[in-house]
């Protein structure tokens, strides 16, 4: 919301420097996101009046001199044709800055600081400008769209510095409006506040008319959807005659950056800006049956507005017709076919509140968002509505530019908002609240200051809020306009001196997470956090099926773009996605794990609450091997005080030899595997890259508490077994064979393994490390009867011969 | 006398011999055959024996004096070459220090990871539990529930992902508030840490990013209770003498709302560019819990008051390390991970 100091100056009587109403306005509540200080860019640039003039032969240059009062007569050479003796003009001395333009004279290119110079040898000591050089327009200043000389009146005194006398001594509040004051989404709402921070009354802005009575016909109006349009008021004005705005509507227009574009017109922009109502003007002679419907928009009903774009409706969109077609978008922009035009004789004012998500809704839809939208998306008041209408009024008849009759249109519904709101609140509550305690005459005065009315019966306040502030609703929000303008520095911390004792931290589920975190980072992976979608397309990277499970993703129904479009069911492609971006940007090396969630539908499209599935990513590339991969797995069953088992197993994007299942208490929960050669060709890469995926959610139910156990009481046994077997038996089958075997085994370690001469065509040589330890009993002498029966069952199952 | 020269001889073997030994192992060698128990020293006091016994008393002492003088010889000599022995042994076992350490590399928690640690630390200190909700959630979870309906402009401050008509991606971790308060009566202290997505993307916004939230309702409970709470947190986080300021805000689920800055904890409030000058930067938001929203959850709002805040991990993770873009903490670059060791 863009708010120009001087535009303010018209309500609340501001004698504070704007740089102090700025930090007022931030302690209130209104941040000003930007003090935008109108004219910086120029300086040094005085009246000056040019008192000789004459013309350098063979150009178009005059040279000049110019009486610029205290600072002198200038010698100033002049390209401009509408220099001549006897004319003020804007002086830009040397050392001034003004805007440099482009060969058009229109174009700002930026700026520039002016030094003595000469033009074809004839000194120049300045330069006299035009409007654009001095950043004045013709809606700020008489003649400044001229690209010529800025002519200047007669009586500007010479010598005297430009910018107030131009506008230029101006400052824009840029200021963030927080969503539940609508109401000062306008000059006047702002002001408003300003009064109230300042102590000062507001000076409401003239709605006084006089309406000619007399016979002008009906005008009829009928709202046939009251739940999106609550109130509409129609007021008929003749004689109307379209032409040029005065120079101060001009300015006020142009300070908050709108052109003006004709006097009615420019009324209702004018109103929009001041009270935040928008307002619309139809050419009554092209309302058929001089009439208003307000209704839902049939199927596929058209409309052309007002910019010439066509836009086809549904009855979720509202539309103003006549008695036969639609004739404005309500509450976003006017039809093509009621335009205001330069014969306009007769125009049908409007001034209406639309429902907020209607208005957003169509403008949503229609991809129509305009200034009147944006304010009724917001919210629009009643009061303002009613106001609006006879400021609008008020302007036509102050700009002499039509006759007001008296027919006037008034059409409120069961949605209308038409009493002050009235609520009692208790001062002790609202201290209570704040826990602090503001003086009751405190509260009262701050309540006045903002237009409550108010009387006092002990500790009750029994308010009458005003009607632009449909914001209040309970007693909290009394609480909070007290202490906005009270002052939050009163509020000095305390520490829930009344609150109970109660225990703090993570739960048993939540350490676990950590726990898992702590191990992986300690084990020397980086913790990554990816986004939560990705696209199909990334699916297809990974050679995942058409029909596989995985494609089930629910889909954001407006996403972004394509790229981040489905919830992921698998965290895969987001770490290939990581490991591909770290090989290119040449990090060669890298582990990285993630644990987030994956999100499984029970049905597409979705209609209930989906899984929302913990589950662990780990990545690796460069310098490592399956084996660095497992040994992160590893970590996992540690961490969860279990045991994994791996069983060869394929996957569309894994290398099929280098592939495992991740088998825990014989419930599949994982995969961990190298990237396909085929894909890492595919994407390019030039390292080995590694992906494993655990199903957390799943592991949750496989970790076993850690319990203490006693010491034993004898030693550990270990034996060295070396085994010759086929060479397609695994390691895993035979540490299984060898756990099977004896229960007294705790440990089997694979330490060397040897495929070649000795052992024979088609066979290896695996030697392991066994250990044995005792429960209660002492087994030294029992250990070669263990390794007997290990040995046997070896053989009978497996072909195993001890090397 | 015999016994004098059998005494200068073998102290004249011995000089030659201990000039022939340069290391301490064959000093040894020699020492036991003077010295051990068949050496030349030992055998010449074995022959005491056939000594007269009015010699005894002389030779014995002269035989004893040998051997003191043959042991400190062999000592004296047996500590110099162990010195310099020792010394070659460092020469030549000395190594090149500056050499790469072999140790296994540390990995890093995400830097979101580490703020969340520490908020969760800091609050649970002061008994807020911990609550995660779900991160796809409904309308009335999300919103209606947050006094947020469906008209509502307030609703146009969160561009919100949509999955179904009435499921959506949570906009704020706000609704774990509603699902706390739904299942367990005041004393409420929760603190809801968790992803929340919003339709925004550039370089200091992200479609996903954290949000901690934190919630308690309990007797009494006063705007003063959240300040004072703040200020702990602010000083906790960013460093004694960092102070909060708070000053008016708006959210449909807090009435009042407020916006609250910390003091720069970079240049101590006198302005700096972390600032842009003002001495103050925003961190959260927070304010009391709005009475419908009490209400709407079964809280009796005329016994019970509370409060909610709201913070943006990420936010809070580039202030306290000084990243400048938001992109960096989800492209899992490891030049970037890797730095997080704190």
């Amino acid at each position: 919301m863009k708010a120009p100091l001087s535009w303010l100056k018209d309500y609340v009587d501001i004698d504070i420097p704007a740089e102090e109403l700025m930090q007022k306005l931030f302690s209130c509540g209104f941040e000003v996101e930007e003090l935008i200080e109108v004219g910086k860019d120029i300086s040094g640039v005085v009246v000056g009046e040019v008192v000789e003039c004459e013309p350098v032969e063979g150009t178009h240059l005059h040279v000049c001199k110019v009486d610029c009062g205290k600072h002198g007569v200038l010698q100033i050479c002049c390209g401009a044709d509408n220099v001549k003796k006897g004319i003020k003009a804007p002086v830009a001395l040397v050392g001034a800055t003004v805007y440099a333009t482009g060969k058009d004279h229109v174009t700002v290119e930026g700026v520039m600081t002016i030094k003595k110079g000469k033009l074809r040898g004839i000194e120049s000591d300045g330069m006299l400008c035009s409007g654009v050089e001095i950043g004045v327009n013709g809606d700020t200043f008489e003649g400044g769209d001229y690209c010529g000389l800025l002519l200047l009146p007669r009586e500007f005194e010479n010598g005297a510095d430009i910018k107030p006398l131009v506008g230029l001594n101006d400052y824009i509040f840029d200021i963030a409006v927080t969503a539940n004051r609508p109401d000062c989404q306008s000059i006047l709402g702002i002001a408003r506040e300003v009064a109230a921070v300042l102590g000062k009354k507001v000076k409401e802005p003239d709605c006084s008319y006089t309406a000619v009575a007399g016979k002008y016909g009906e005008i009829k109006i009928s709202d046939l959807a009251p739940e999106l349009c609550p109130r509409y008021i129609g007021h008929y004005v003749k004689d109307v005659k379209i032409g040029p705005s005065p120079m101060w509507l001009k300015k006020r227009l142009s300070s908050c950056g709108l052109r003006s574009i004709n006097n009615v017109v420019d009324i209702t922009n004018f109103i929009l800006l001041e009270m935040g109502q928008p307002m619309h003007a139809f050419d009554l002679n092209t309302l058929g049956g001089r009439e208003i419907v307000v209704r839902r928009a049939r199927d596929k009903e058209k409309i052309v507005t007002l910019d010439n774009n066509e836009f086809e409706l549904n009855s979720e969109n509202l539309v103003i017709c006549d008695g036969e077609k639609p004739v404005a978008l309500a509450g976003v922009m006017g039809g093509l076919n009621s335009e205001i035009t330069e014969n306009t004789g007769e125009v049908l004012f409007e001034a209406a509140k639309f429902a907020r998500d209607s208005i957003r809704k169509t403008a949503r839809a229609l991809g129509q968002h305009t200034d009147s939208s944006a304010l009724f998306e917001k919210g629009v008041n009643e009061y303002t509505t009613e106001k609006a209408m006879a400021r609008a009024l008020h302007l036509i008849q102050e700009l002499n530019c039509g006759t007001v009759t008296d027919v006037h249109k008034d059409v409120k519904t069961e949605y209308s908002k038409l009493e002050n709101k009235k609520m009692t609140v208790s001062v002790e509550k609202i201290n209570a609240l704040l826990g602090i305690t503001v003086p009751t005459d405190k509260i009262v005065e701050i309540l006045k200051s903002l237009s409550f009315e108010v009387a006092v019966n002990g500790d009750s306040l029994q308010l009458t809020v005003p009607r632009w502030r449909e914001d209040i609703d309970l007693y909290p929000d009394i609480a909070e306009e007290i202490i906005r303008l009270y002052g939050y520095e009163h509020i000095n911390g305390t520490f829930m001196p009344s609150a109970s004792i109660t225990n703090g931290g993570y739960s048993p589920e939540q350490k676990a997470e950590m726990r898992l975190k702590q191990a992986l980072s300690g084990k020397g992976l980086y913790e990554i956090s990816t986004y939560s979608f990705y696209s199909q397309k990334d699916l297809d990277t990974l050679h995942i099926p058409e029909n596989d499970g995985r494609r089930n993703a629910i889909r954001i129904l407006n996403p972004i773009s394509e790229e981040l479009s489905i919830m992921r069911t698998t965290l895969a492609p987001s770490v290939m996605q990581v490991i591909v971006r770290n090989l290119r940007r040449g990090n060669m090396e890298g582990n990285v794990y993630e644990l987030a969630k994956i999100y499984l539908a029970k049905e597409l499209p979705i209609a209930s609450f989906p899984e929302e599935r913990a589950t662990l990513a780990i990545g690796m590339w460069g310098k490592c091997d399956f084996f660095d991969l497992k040994g992160a797995v590893e970590t996992v069953a540690d961490v969860l005080n279990t045991k994994f088992e791996y069983v060869p197993s394929k996957k569309e994007f894994l290398h099929p030899g280098i592939t495992a299942s991740v088998i825990c208490d014989g419930v599949e929960v994982g995969y961990l595997g190298m990237v396909s050669p085929q894909i890492a060709g595919e994407l390019a890469l030039d390292r080995p890259a590694f992906i494993a995926e655990l199903d957390y959610e799943e592991l949750k139910n496989h970790a076993k508490p850690f319990r203490y156990s006693p010491l034993p009481k004898f030693a550990v046994e270990t034996r060295d077994l070396a085994l010759v077997c086929d060479k397609n038996i695994t390691c895993g089958e035979i540490e299984k064979a060898i756990y099977g075997a004896c229960k007294y085994v705790t440990d089997v370690k694979l330490f060397d393994v040897y495929a070649g001469g000795q052992v024979g065509e088609g066979k290896k040589s695996m030697a392991f490390t066994v250990t044995f330890t005792p429960k209660d009993e002492e087994i030294s002498t029992r250990i070669d009867g263990f390794v007997k029966k290990i040995l046997g069952n070896l053989k009978y199952n497996l072909e195993i011969d001890l090397r | 006398m015999e016994i004098h020269e059998k005494i200068k001889e073998i102290e004249a073997k011995i000089s030659e011999a201990l000039a022939n030994v340069k290391i301490s192992r064959h000093l040894q060698e020699v020492k036991m055959k003077f010295l051990g128990k068949t050496g030349e020293i030992s055998e010449l006091m074995k022959g005491m024996r056939e000594v007269p016994p009015e010699k005894k008393r002389e030779v014995g002492q002269l035989l004893n004096e040998l051997r003191t003088r043959a042991e400190q010889r062999f000592d004296e000599l047996n500590s110099k070459l162990k010195e310099k022995e020792l010394e070659e042994r460092y020469a030549a076992e000395t190594i090149d220090v500056t050499m790469p350490a072999k140790k296994a590399e540390s990995g890093s928690f995400h830097p979101n990871t580490l703020i969340r640690n520490e908020l969760v630390s800091i609050f649970s200190g002061m008994g807020f539990e911990v609550f995660e909700g779900p991160e796809i959630e409904n309308d009335y979870y999300n919103f209606t529930a947050l006094n947020t309906p469906k008209d509502h402009p307030a609703r146009d401050m969160q561009d919100t992902f949509y999955l179904a008509p009435d499921l959506l991606l949570r906009t704020q971790t706000s609704a774990g508030q509603i699902r706390v308060m739904e299942n367990k009566k005041p004393p409420i202290k929760i603190l809801s840490p968790g992803k929340v997505y919003r339709s925004d993307d550039d370089a200091t916004h992200s479609p996903m990013f954290s949000q901690m939230e934190g919630l308690v309702v309990d007797k009494g409970i006063t705007l003063c209770d959240l300040k004072g709470m703040l200020d702990e947190f602010a000083r906790k986080v960013f460093g004694e003498g960092v102070k909060t300021r708070l000053r008016p805000s708006y959210f449909p689920f807090t009435e009042p709302s407020v916006e609250v800055d910390v003091s720069c904890f970079e240049c101590g409030g006198k302005g700096c560019r972390l600032c842009k000058g003002t001495g103050w930067i925003e961190v959260l938001g927070a304010g009391m819990v709005n009475r419908r929203v009490l209400e709407g959850c079964g809280v009796d709002p005329d016994v019970y008051s509370g409060f909610a805040f709201g913070m943006g991990i990420e936010r809070i993770a580039m202030l306290k390390y000084g990243i400048n873009n938001m992109k960096l903490l989800f492209e899992g670059d490891t030049r970037f991970l890797k730095q997080f060791k704190d």
